[in-house]
């Protein structure tokens, strides 16, 4: 809860997030800024926030507050106990 | 020209050989000519208003000064002796600004006489200069009492007794802080008291011997310098007071002194700064009106017309300075004269106010200290535990004297009413303490623009609100400006607070910044407190029951997580989506994405077993570089997080928590064991405070060391907690150190008999910082920010230090090793899945 994990999808490395709020989501797994392990970062319900320099990318847009990103975001739900990410 | 001093002494502020500037011949020069004897704080300050206002234009400037170095700061030979501020720090014009500006420096040079009559300067190097006009900036010397024994036949001082005036004797002090042991201070005014401080801090044994019945006599009430002594006296300095020195023994070097009463103190350093007089002897030789200084006129006139004296060596209606702010103004008030900007300008004395901090107590002092007539109303707030004595003096509803001790807090508004005379409140009591909360802002706020900052530069809050409003966007822009804060530097704080006040938008002031962490609107005490009563045990908890709208902030997690383990101890309950990914897998990430592993070595001590096994863990898990780490342990860089519980179990060794913001290592020396130096036991002890600590979670990391000797090896003088071995079974204690970005020799909290006595300390010290201070503040900032005295008060309290026992036994007693923990199972099914699968790692190869 509120940690990510990373998996292998067709070949690209995703993150998946499954907040304190029950909210999937999911995200390129390495940071734009300098490739930070994303799924080693900490999580809001707002944004998540790369473990390396500590920039923070909103769940909304992908955005930071900072010059990196944006953050490329893949839909992601659960089906039948499965997590389904679509490019 | 004559020689430049003292040899292999380097020249402060000096030019590299060889480079010389070239003068137009005299000839030639139409110009009319200042002669200024003096290159201190007067004649140089003097010099710099004369070319502000064109003056080189005007004039051909000649300084002399008898030191060969460039002009420097001598308020801050204090921070210089006591190791704060390098020496090139308080250069103000080096050799080079003089060539620059066309002004010809004849440094190392001293002055002899003035032959009035044929308007000359006759010099010891035998030069005779003449001159149009002649600015006697000479200064004063430090006074030697009579004492027997204390100067040689050839009439210099005894070796071992040194004056405090100059870069040199502060140098020559400096250099003899590392052969001696016990000094004796003379003098218990300013400069004796900085001196005595800063020796302290050079780990000597000092003494100081006042003359008068009370410190700081000249400045303070009686009863205030009571107050200031206990202060001094716990810092470990022994102070005699009303009491002469006769005799100073020692035949080559100095021994000790004999007191009036027969008493007799060894020292192998004596420190007389017994007081100042000023240097007249030029103005006496050369047939000038001399008093107790040189006697001028409203315009700094002698009773020669064209021979002026400024500073320290001048008599104004009879009064003699001996600060600066005066002397700077007599340099303008001459400089608006000579150079015809102000023809009639004229100096009519300085109402002294001085803010100050001496031996780490703040003080300052403006007007009398007492009352002076039966109609003077006279306020005291005296607080001797506390070491604040707070007193004003008003007469006909106008300040005329104010004394503050211990805390100066309101030392602006108290100078601006002292200043301007300005409406004083009803209830006097508002004058010294603040009865509405919050006050500082609005004091700076209401400051009116024409008060006076920076006294030494005669700064105002305009002048800086100017500045800003001229696009000076940092408090070290502003200062640069309008050099607010660069005479003796106790005003920077007020400074920044009117920086901030002024640039409003820019600097706009943000709420968040008392709070602990920024997702929760409570600052520590308050935070903590809320916790407690909600009975709040784990951060999602706390999110829910304290932040605006109950949302949670990733930014605000780790933080929280410390602050829980801090109050709950074993009764945490632990969230791994709120711990940083370091506490999570317990290894500090590298920028690859992989971790390093780092064994605990207590004290820095290995074993070849430990060593054969690290080693073969490490070809096992092919880990990229094996390096040895400042903390005196041994560091695996570049292991994959899937291999990390293996590691662990391979190594069969417990964390060294190099990762996280806790206690991390305890250096130590070999100690009594093996060193021919070595006092005491700083192994053991080492071994000890890292086994009772270890693992500690804090508002930022700690680290300690423990040495052996004053040599400090393991270098406890800069360490979060350093421990010294001072022999005897003593052990000293210092805190708030620190050797990164910030250098900060740590403060001396005790001096203690028993290894016990400093584990019971550490933990007292370790728990008051874990409870107190802001997240990822670190002790050389905290115990700067809290102050030593607030410190030591709590560890002198014993019901305090009961809960803090209580309170660091908590988090002991909840001690598990993560790795034994985690490597046998994880803490979660994820807990050291790959981040980066795709990714290979290590990306650096093995060396």
């Amino acid at each position: 809860m509120g940690e990510g994990r990373a998996f292998v999808v067709a070949g690209v490395q995703v993150a998946v997030f499954r907040l304190r709020d029950g909210s999937l989501h999911a995200t390129q797994a390495a940071c734009p800024h300098a490739g930070g392990p994303l799924a080693d970062g900490q999580t809001d319900v707002d944004v998540l926030v790369c473990p390396l320099h500590l920039y923070a990318y909103r769940w909304s847009d992908g955005g930071s507050s900072g010059p990196a990103g944006p953050l490329r975001l893949y839909p992601v739900r659960a089906v039948d106990g499965d997590l389904l990410v679509t490019a | 020209m004559a020689g430049m001093g003292g040899g292999d002494q380097r020249v402060l502020g000096g030019r590299p050989e060889g480079v010389t500037s070239l003068h137009v011949d005299d000839e030639l020069d139409t110009r009319s000519r200042i002669v200024v004897v003096g290159n201190g704080m007067a004649g140089a300050r003097f010099v710099e208003e004369v070319l502000d206002r064109g003056g080189d234009e005007q004039f051909c400037l000649t300084v002399f000064g008898d030191e060969p170095h460039g002009n420097y700061n001598r308020i801050m030979l204090s921070p210089v002796l006591a190791g704060e501020s390098d020496e090139d720090e308080i250069v103000l014009n080096s050799h080079d600004w003089y060539a620059d500006n066309g002004v010809i420096l004849r440094a190392g040079v001293r002055v002899e006489r003035i032959d009035t009559a044929a308007k000359q300067v006759h010099a010891d190097d035998g030069s005779v200069t003449p001159y149009d006009h002649l600015v006697l900036a000479t200064g004063s010397y430090s006074w030697v009492p009579p004492m027997a024994g204390v100067r040689r036949d050839d009439g210099s001082l005894l070796p071992g007794v040194h004056g405090f005036r100059t870069i040199d004797e502060t140098r020559a002090m400096l250099e003899a802080t590392g052969r001696c042991r016990r000094a004796v201070v003379m003098g218990g005014g300013l400069l004796g008291l900085e001196a005595a401080r800063a020796l302290q801090g050079h780990g000597l044994q000092v003494e100081l011997v006042h003359a008068m019945p009370w410190l700081m006599n000249a400045q303070l009430s009686r009863e205030a310098g009571a107050i200031l002594e206990k202060s001094v006296e716990q810092l470990g300095i022994t102070v005699h007071l009303d009491v002469l020195a006769t005799e100073v023994l020692g035949d080559e070097h100095v021994e000790g002194v004999v007191l009036k009463d027969g008493r007799r103190l060894d020292c192998d350093l004596l420190v007389v700064a017994a007081g100042v007089r000023p240097h007249t002897d030029v103005a006496v030789r050369s047939g000038l009106e001399v008093e107790r200084a040189i006697v001028v006129d409203d315009q700094l006139r002698t009773d020669d017309p064209d021979v002026y004296a400024i500073g320290e060596c001048a008599q104004h209606r009879g009064s003699v300075y001996g600060l600066v702010a005066p002397a700077w103004e007599h340099a303008k008030v001459l400089a608006d004269v000579l150079t015809g900007t102000d023809p009639d300008a004229e100096y009519h004395g300085s109402r002294t106010a001085t803010k100050l901090k001496v031996a780490g107590v703040d003080v300052a002092v403006m007007g009398v200290s007492t009352p002076e007539r039966d109609d003077d109303e006279f306020l005291v707030i005296s607080e001797p535990k506390r070491g604040v004595h707070l007193s004003v003096v008003i007469r006909d509803d106008k300040l005329v004297g104010a004394t503050l001790l211990g805390d100066t807090r309101k030392v602006a508004f108290l100078t601006q009413a002292f200043d301007r005379g300005a409406p004083l409140p009803e209830e006097r009591i508002r004058l010294l303490v603040d009865l509405s909360d919050g006050a500082e802002e609005v004091g700076v706020a209401e400051m009116p623009a024409g008060s006076q900052v920076c006294n030494c530069n005669g700064v105002s809050k305009g002048d800086i609100c100017g500045a800003v409003a001229d696009g000076c966007g940092s408090v070290g822009a502003v200062m640069d400006r309008t050099r607010a804060g660069k005479g003796c530097g106790s005003c920077k704080s007020l400074v920044k607070q009117i920086v901030e006040w002024a640039a409003d938008g820019d600097v706009a002031e943000d709420p968040a910044a008392s709070w602990y962490v920024p997702g929760i609107p409570l600052a520590k005490p308050a935070l903590m407190a809320a916790i407690r009563e909600q009975d709040l045990r784990s951060v999602s908890a706390v999110f829910a029951a304290l932040a605006p709208g109950g949302t949670e902030d990733a930014r605000s997690k780790m933080g929280l997580t410390s602050l829980l383990k801090l109050i709950w101890g074993a009764d945490f309950v632990p969230q791994k989506d709120g711990e940083f990914i370091n506490d999570r897998v317990h290894a500090n990430i590298q920028r690859d994405g992989t971790f390093s592993v780092v064994p605990q070595m207590k004290g820095g001590v290995t074993t070849p077993a430990q060593l054969r096994r690290i080693a073969d863990v490490a070809e096992k898990y092919e880990v990229p570089m094996v390096k040895v780490t400042g903390g005196q342990r041994i560091d695996l860089l570049g292991v994959r997080k899937e291999d990390l519980p293996a590691m662990w179990s391979d190594l069969g060794m417990p964390s060294g928590y190099a990762y996280g913001k806790s206690m991390r290592t305890v250096k130590t020396c070999v100690g009594s064991d093996f060193c021919r130096f070595g006092l005491d036991d700083s192994t053991q002890l080492g071994i000890d405070l890292e086994t009772r600590f270890q693992g500690i979670e804090s508002p930022a990391k700690i680290k300690m060391a423990v040495v052996g000797c004053p040599r400090n090896c393991a270098e406890a003088y800069v360490k979060d907690v350093g421990v010294v071995a001072v022999g005897a079974g003593r052990w000293e204690i210092y805190v708030g150190g620190a050797a990164g970005a910030t250098v900060r020799k740590g403060d001396l909290l005790a001096t203690v008999s028993s290894g016990q006595e400093v584990m019971t300390l550490t933990g007292r010290f370790l728990q008051y910082y874990r409870e107190n201070a802001n997240w990822l503040e670190r002790t050389y900032d905290f115990v700067p920010r809290v102050g030593l005295e607030a410190i030591r008060e709590v560890l002198d309290d014993e019901a305090a230090c009961a809960e803090l026992d209580a309170g660091i036994q908590r988090s002991i007693d909840a001690y598990t090793d993560p790795w034994g923990q985690d490597a046998a199972e994880p803490a979660t099914p994820g807990q050291f899945r790959p981040a980066l699968p795709l990714v290979a790692l290590p990306q650096v190869p093995v060396r």
